[in-house]
């Protein structure tokens, strides 16, 4: 599972930038600060932990189901 | 904060009622909690036993969000400070966060000295080619032709290579990446909490709030693709001319050699000169006689 926290999230999409699989765009809708935060597709993530090394806020848990 | 039933894996390490951080969005400070947790979490390293040390700048900010013993101190001197707890007891480790200002202009004589010596320190120097907190001066590390408030027309000097700096200044271990790179940071973290003696991890790290836009790379997207550009290697930088390495990162282990290290070597004095114990001058050093 993802998990995003958007208390903490500030919109700087490094980990749009830095997600080899394009699992990260901009939500369509403004949050409560003025963020268009990261939205998801689970599908395509095998879970490498990348976006969690690169976001400088901390706001990205990546959990494997098992 | 901010309570959040699925936290990121290393907000147990942080001070969470302080959260979010100060930092700009994007800003590579952020990312250097990544790299050091995951650093101490691969190591032998107790996160217990550390104890952080910093100066003044948006980097040195960092120590005050980690939850463990911290010193912010004042501008340049954290080497300094640093060293006074590393030598009260010697059996903490101690981390410095400081930047390009705080550790190569007001504090570049502390970061030659205790290179010198060999004291065992681990200094993540966070190296944002600018003076980030006082919005936007140059720094001894920005690049030639590179803009900033003080240098409206472009820097015309040589910048430092901090980890090069490091290195002829006889530290024991130095290493250089960028936060593009942040397993090799962290591995670089993790192989200088180890060395015992001073050790030096260099990071290149955005400041997309200044460098950003006085240089027209403004997104953090932007500063991260840069560094990707113009990342080579030292193996690569053997063969290549002064001219092709202006505005290069040279990235890699610089040294990794351990000698002799400074309160060993006066420990070792004392137990020659005196009956007074490693053990007895940390207890005097703890309890004021
Ligand atoms: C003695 C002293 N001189 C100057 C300052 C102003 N000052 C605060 S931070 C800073 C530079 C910080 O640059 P750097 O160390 O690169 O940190 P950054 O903010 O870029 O992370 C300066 C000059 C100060 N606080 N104290
Ligand atoms: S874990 Fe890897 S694949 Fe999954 S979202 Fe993060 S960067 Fe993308
Ligand atoms: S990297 Fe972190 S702070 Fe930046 S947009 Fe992604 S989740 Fe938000
Ligand atoms: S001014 Fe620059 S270095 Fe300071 S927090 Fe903002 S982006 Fe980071
Ligand atoms: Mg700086």
């Amino acid at each position: 599972m993802i998990y995003l926290n958007e208390d903490l999230c500030k919109g700087c999409y490094l980990c749009m930038e830095v997600c080899p699989r394009k699992v990260y765009t901009p939500s369509e809708n403004l949050n409560h600060k003025g963020i268009r935060v990261p939205v998801f597709d689970l599908e395509k993530c095998v879970k490498c932990q990348l976006c969690t090394l690169m976001c400088p806020d901390q706001a990205i848990l990546i959990e494997d189901d098992d | 904060m901010i309570e959040n039933e699925h936290p990121h894996k290393f907000i147990k390490y942080l001070r969470t009622e302080r959260l979010p951080h100060l930092f700009c969005p994007g800003c590579g400070n952020g990312i250097i909690f990544n790299t050091l947790f995951n650093a101490i979490e691969m190591s032998d390293v107790d996160f217990e036993n550390i104890s952080m040390v910093s100066g003044i700048g948006c980097s040195s900010r960092i120590p005050g969000y980690v939850k463990c013993d911290s010193l912010h101190t004042t501008h340049g001197r954290a080497i300094a400070f640093a060293t006074g707890l590393k030598m009260a007891n010697s059996k903490q480790d101690v981390i410095v966060v400081t930047g390009d200002g705080d550790a190569t202009s007001i504090g570049g004589n502390h970061l030659i000295h205790a290179a010198r010596r060999n004291i065992d320190l681990t200094v993540i120097c966070v190296n944002n080619d600018i003076y980030g907190m006082t919005g936007g001066q140059i720094s001894p590390t920005s690049p030639k032709g590179s803009y900033a408030t003080t240098a409206p027309y472009g820097s015309t000097d040589k910048p430092f290579n901090i980890a090069e700096v490091a290195k002829a200044a006889g530290a024991s271990y130095v290493a250089k990446y960028t936060v593009a790179q942040p397993i090799q940071v962290s591995n670089a973290i993790k192989e200088g909490l180890a060395n015992k003696g001073f050790s030096l991890i260099e990071v290149i790290a955005q400041c997309p709030t200044y460098y950003g836009r006085k240089n027209k790379l403004k997104t953090p997207k932007a500063m991260i693709d840069w560094f990707k550009e113009n990342t080579i290697s030292l193996k690569q930088a053997e063969d290549m001319t002064d001219e092709e390495l202006e505005g290069k990162i040279i990235t890699g282990v610089y040294i990794n050699k351990p000698r002799a290290e400074f309160i060993e070597s006066l420990d070792a004095i004392s137990a020659q000169n005196s009956d007074i114990t490693p053990e007895d001058n940390i207890n005097k050093a703890y309890m004021g006689d």
